[in-house]
């Protein structure tokens, strides 16, 4: 399962003169169980908050997650995390990366590696198991990553712009391997982004935040079949329509 | 890479040449213009007393003598300084109740430890270790401690999502191997000042053999050409650990480190 609610959720930034910087202001959200959502907005509109809240990393000043039925209060198993920087850890090589959290919980070394193998391969890099993190691009990187969350078979995956910095043919291939591998894991994903057009061509839906209110503005279901066409006459509507939705707020 | 290396294998020969040359000019000088080996010994004294001290057996002894002070001192200061660096580095309570006192005592010259060396520990090895540790131990400490500190926070952060929420395993998995390059270069600073109180230390006599304390016992026998190879063998031992460590340090880290410099 990974259903999760969000109900009343209030999150503020303390400043140095003592006063608040609201960045999160009774923020409502419903994500479904093997729902894939985009959320989008102007930088610092609470995008990345938000996300840091759902993972359990910070804590909201008050309103509630709740992730299946069990309410969020911590760094959580149950939740994979895809970082925006490079987050692999770079004395270690990538399948040890990637078996680092099957590590922690005690499994056997053997029993680890086979599963760390497993996704790997999903995401095509098995072959470069013993290279360190210093040895990839960007894009092979951040798929180790992709692998390194899903390894500990989370039901929720949060993604904070993981393919912000690659460039733009890597973004595209990358953006067609995590909808193949959505298919085949059936995670709910939770994915922030900047790009429209990757929103378009990813979610189910997208959830666009308006900047200064720190609320939800407007929720897009996105219906076009995939694999989706960047070129069609559909996308580019939707594209549209989103983009003057988020310069209008 | 492959154009720059035979270039340095050729200016390699430079650095040949440039000791070939010293040893000739200071032999001139000791043997023509000097003249009397006990204010400058020339470089075959030196060689003649070199091979003297060996076949006597004592440069062996005081190798072996020497090797357990630096042992001693060096192993108490990185059993001492890294959980201390550790806990200051991780814990801003430790910091604050720790740094003062580091701090304050930081800036004594380990060599004014020598008398109190001798009042607790007497003539005994484990003086010339303490004072050999009071060296040492502070650049492990400082080292150690800023090595956690810039521990990128996402590698922390990434840790936690992954399962790793106990500051025990951060420590242990995520934040010592982070910090692991900046703690090598502490430990090589610290041996470096390990092998100068050394010398120091041995003077006093904590032992009957030893580099230092011979090189202290030639002079009082006016053996110049004794104390020469006494410094030689110190300056020569003091690079070969220098240069295992850097060997080993950016053997080990190289790897994984390269592109996070560049």
């Amino acid at each position: 399962m990974g259903n999760l609610t969000i109900n009343g959720l209030y999150q503020s930034f303390d400043r140095d003169d003592g006063t608040h910087l609201d960045v999160l202001n009774n923020l409502h959200l419903e994500v479904h169980d093997k729902e894939f959502v985009c959320i989008l907005g102007a930088s610092g509109c609470g995008k990345t908050t938000l996300l840091r809240l759902i993972a359990g990393l910070d804590q909201a000043k008050s309103g509630s997650i709740v992730l299946d039925g069990e309410e969020i209060g911590g760094p959580n198993p149950k939740v994979g995390f895809v970082f925006q920087e490079y987050s692999l850890f770079p004395w270690r090589n990538v399948i040890d990366n990637v078996a680092f959290g099957l590590e922690m919980r005690g499994v056997p070394k053997e029993e680890r590696y086979a599963t760390a193998k497993k996704y790997l391969d999903l995401v095509s890099l098995v072959q470069f198991s013993t290279s360190f993190p210093a040895e990839l691009s960007g894009g092979m990187r951040q798929r180790v990553a992709v692998a390194r969350a899903l390894a500990l078979d989370p039901v929720l995956l949060l993604m904070d712009e993981p393919f912000g910095a690659l460039d733009a043919q890597t973004r595209n291939m990358l953006q067609k391997e995590l909808l193949g591998i959505w298919e085949k894991t059936q995670k709910t994903i939770i994915f922030i982004t900047h790009s429209v057009d990757e929103a378009v061509y990813l979610a189910d839906r997208a959830i666009v935040l308006s900047p200064h209110a720190g609320r939800i503005c407007r929720e897009i279901p996105i219906t076009l079949p995939r694999p989706r066409d960047r070129t069609s006459v559909e996308f580019a509507e939707l594209r549209r329509d989103i983009l003057d939705l988020i310069s209008r707020t | 890479m492959t154009k720059i290396l035979p270039k340095s294998h050729k200016n390699r020969w430079f650095g040949v040449l440039a000791i070939a040359l010293c040893l000739v000019i200071w032999e001139i000088v000791a043997v023509a213009i000097v003249k009397y080996s006990f204010i400058l010994p020339s470089p075959t004294d030196v060689f003649t007393a070199f091979v003297e001290l060996v076949k006597n057996g004592t440069l062996i002894l005081d190798f072996e003598e020497s090797m357990v002070h630096f042992a001693v001192g060096m192993g108490a200061a990185l059993l001492v300084g890294i959980p201390i660096g550790i806990f200051m580095g991780w814990s801003r309570k430790c910091d604050a109740f720790l740094n003062p006192i580091v701090e304050l005592l930081r800036p004594i010259p380990p060599l004014a430890w020598i008398p109190f060396a001798i009042i607790w520990f007497g003539l005994t090895l484990w003086s010339a270790g303490f004072v050999i540790f009071i060296g040492s131990v502070f650049p492990i400490i400082i080292n150690t401690y800023s090595g956690f500190r810039s521990v990128p926070r996402i590698y922390v952060e990434a840790g936690k999502m992954l399962g790793c929420t106990k500051s025990r395993d951060l420590i242990r998995h995520i934040a010592f191997p982070a910090a692991l390059p900046s703690v090598a270069s502490g430990i090589r600073i610290a041996t470096g000042v390990a092998w100068m109180c050394l010398v120091a230390a041995e003077l006093f006599g904590v032992s009957n053999y030893g580099l230092g304390k011979n090189l202290w016992q030639y002079y009082n026998l006016h053996r110049m050409d004794c104390v020469v190879v006494y410094m030689l063998i110190l300056g020569l031992i003091g690079l070969l650990v220098d240069m295992l460590l850097r060997y080993y340090i950016d053997h080990h880290f190289l790897k994984w480190q390269t592109k996070e410099v560049a």
